[in-house]
């Protein structure tokens, strides 16, 4: 495992550099994140009627939107600009000869590339958003508890993702492809863009069965409490499904790019 | 390139040869063959950001599903909102590229070698590219513009038309002042800055919405500092012929977009000073 754990480190050290960009990310974040909360409480405030029916209540919509300005830099935006570069300049010989599994490799970069950023925006973030803009805190221990056992499967998702992203330029070169679909599913799917409890219910319920809730959505509900109990582990085990799921698929993927992998450059 | 007839060229072409259009259109149309040069990764990357757009626009619809209205304005009033807005950004983004990743430039010390030619910063700034990936912004802006436009029976008005293409104009000068600001930015901090998309893309986001719907500090900072409302929710609700909650006078309705041109205008002096600031990287 101490490979795979070093690379984590080392790859966090380096992320952590850029805090100028942090700091500039967060306002950016907060700016959007005012936006979209006076938006939404627009809607909620011109319709008494279908409030009183509505799953998710205002301010558990405040928090829930404000949890995903946070989390953003969870979703799989991008692939992984390194090994991008590896596959496009033939660097990707020497990462064959590392005696560890590459799949492993690369799932640890991609968990390194994913929460870095996520932390240094984060906690300033949530602590501001709770201070000033609506957030409120998880409502029991419990719920807190939950909601970092959903992160954790988030952050897994997301790197699973992320790693297909990075085993499609084996075919690709460029990834193009999957790289601009990738962001427009998982922010739309995730509930990033409207909580999913607020989609049609038809609609909802085909969602639900995609893996991209358990991006946003899954975590975002623990914390605010309207996913408890039995459902609660529901949801947390949807993430994993999914995550053995994307992990057996994405491995396969790999060997059989591998066979017919060209080493690029000299 | 095979090299031309070197006979041709001993001629010393003055600048003043190639009219400032004519050298655009050149540079435009170079711009556009380098960018159909791969031309499955330009459909996909077309395709990308279409249904990253389109999803946002789906956003709205599902919300008017739950709640019918917003603050008294109904769906296809917003689309009007929604595709003047986002025909204006697309159009002004497409156009304004090179200002938007101007950073770059800077960084790599280039901007030196746009400093040596006898041609204006400003074109050349805007030469650099045209991009015609955005096309999915812009072509949903028009299908929903559209959309609204039939469904409130807005019809063939000549004056209502005139005024939506002058909005349009207007929130393209506006925002591609924005970009030249955000440019001009760099000379300063060497790299393009984030924050800037608050009042970009924020921009958009905001006045996609009639402004009626936001908290007064919003509300007054799209107004009085980033004049988006002048180039999207004044002109449009005269053309709705909706009375303006605000309160305004239908004779400011129809000229605020002037106020885009302004903020473009006042854009290009910070640029100029933003110029005579620079020190090359020297990279």
């Amino acid at each position: 495992m101490s490979p795979y754990l070093a690379l984590l480190r080392a790859r966090f050290r380096l992320l952590l550099h850029y805090r100028a960009a942090a700091l500039a990310g967060i306002a950016t974040q907060i700016g959007f994140g005012l936006i979209l909360t006076s938006a939404f409480a627009a809607f909620y405030g011109s319709d008494q009627v279908s409030r009183q029916m509505l799953p998710l209540s205002l301010p558990n919509l405040m928090t829930y939107l404000w949890l995903g300005q946070a989390l953003l830099g969870l979703l799989p935006w991008r692939m992984d600009g390194e090994v991008k570069a590896m596959v496009t300049s033939g660097g990707l010989a020497y990462e064959l000869l590392r005696p560890v599994d590459l799949y492993g490799l690369w799932f640890s970069r991609a968990i390194a590339l994913r929460t870095a950023p996520v932390l240094l925006r984060a906690i300033p973030l949530l602590i501001l958003a709770g201070w000033l803009f609506g957030l409120s805190l998880p409502p029991s221990i419990e719920a807190a508890g939950l909601w970092t056992v959903g992160l954790a499967g988030a952050v897994a998702l997301s790197a699973a993702c992320t790693v297909l992203m990075s085993i499609s330029l084996l075919w690709t070169l460029s990834g193009e492809g999957v790289q601009f679909a990738m962001p427009a599913f998982a922010s739309f799917f995730s509930g990033h863009l409207l909580p999913l409890a607020l989609f049609p219910d038809w609609a909802g319920r085909m969602i639900a069965l995609l893996p991209f809730r358990g991006l946003m959505d899954t975590p975002h509900r623990l914390w605010i409490g309207t996913l408890e109990g039995a459902e609660a582990w529901g949801a947390i085990a949807h993430q994993w499904v999914w995550v053995a799921l994307l992990v057996v698929v994405g491995r396969f993927l790999l060997s059989r790019g591998l066979t017919r992998v060209v080493i690029q450059g000299g | 390139m095979p090299p031309r007839n070197p006979a041709r060229q001993t001629k010393p072409v003055s600048h003043s040869d190639v009219g400032a259009f004519r050298l655009y259109v050149r540079y435009v149309a170079i711009s556009w063959r380098a960018q159909l040069q791969y031309r499955a990764s330009f459909l996909l990357q077309c395709l990308g950001t279409g249904m990253i757009t389109a999803g946002e626009f789906l956003v709205i619809v599902a919300l008017f599903g739950r709640f019918k209205t917003l603050d008294g304005w109904t769906l296809p009033e917003i689309c009007v909102f929604y595709g003047t807005v986002n025909l204006a950004w697309s159009i002004a983004e497409a156009l304004a590229r090179g200002f938007d990743d101007f950073g770059s430039l800077v960084k790599s010390g280039d901007f030196d070698r746009i400093l040596l030619r006898p041609r204006s910063t400003v074109l050349q700034v805007l030469g650099r590219e045209f991009t015609l990936r955005r096309v999915g912004r812009f072509a949903l802006g028009v299908m929903v513009l559209t959309w609204g436009w039939t469904d409130l029976e807005l019809g063939w008005d000549g004056a209502r038309l005139l005024l939506v293409g002058f909005a349009v104009a207007g929130g393209v000068a506006l925002f591609i002042g924005l970009l030249v600001l955000q440019a001009t930015l760099a000379f300063w901090t060497v790299e393009s800055l984030e924050v800037m998309n608050i009042l970009t893309y924020g921009g958009v986001t905001t006045t996609q919405y009639p402004i009626t719907i936001y908290p007064s500090r919003l509300r007054h900072f799209f107004t009085a500092v980033i004049p988006l409302a002048c180039v999207a929710y004044f002109p449009i609700v005269a053309v709705l012929g909706h009375p303006d909650p605000l309160g305004t006078a239908v004779v400011w309705q129809c000229l605020s977009p002037t106020v885009g041109f302004l903020f473009f205008g006042l854009s290009l002096l910070v640029w100029r000073m933003g110029v005579r600031h620079y020190s090359s990287t020297g990279s």
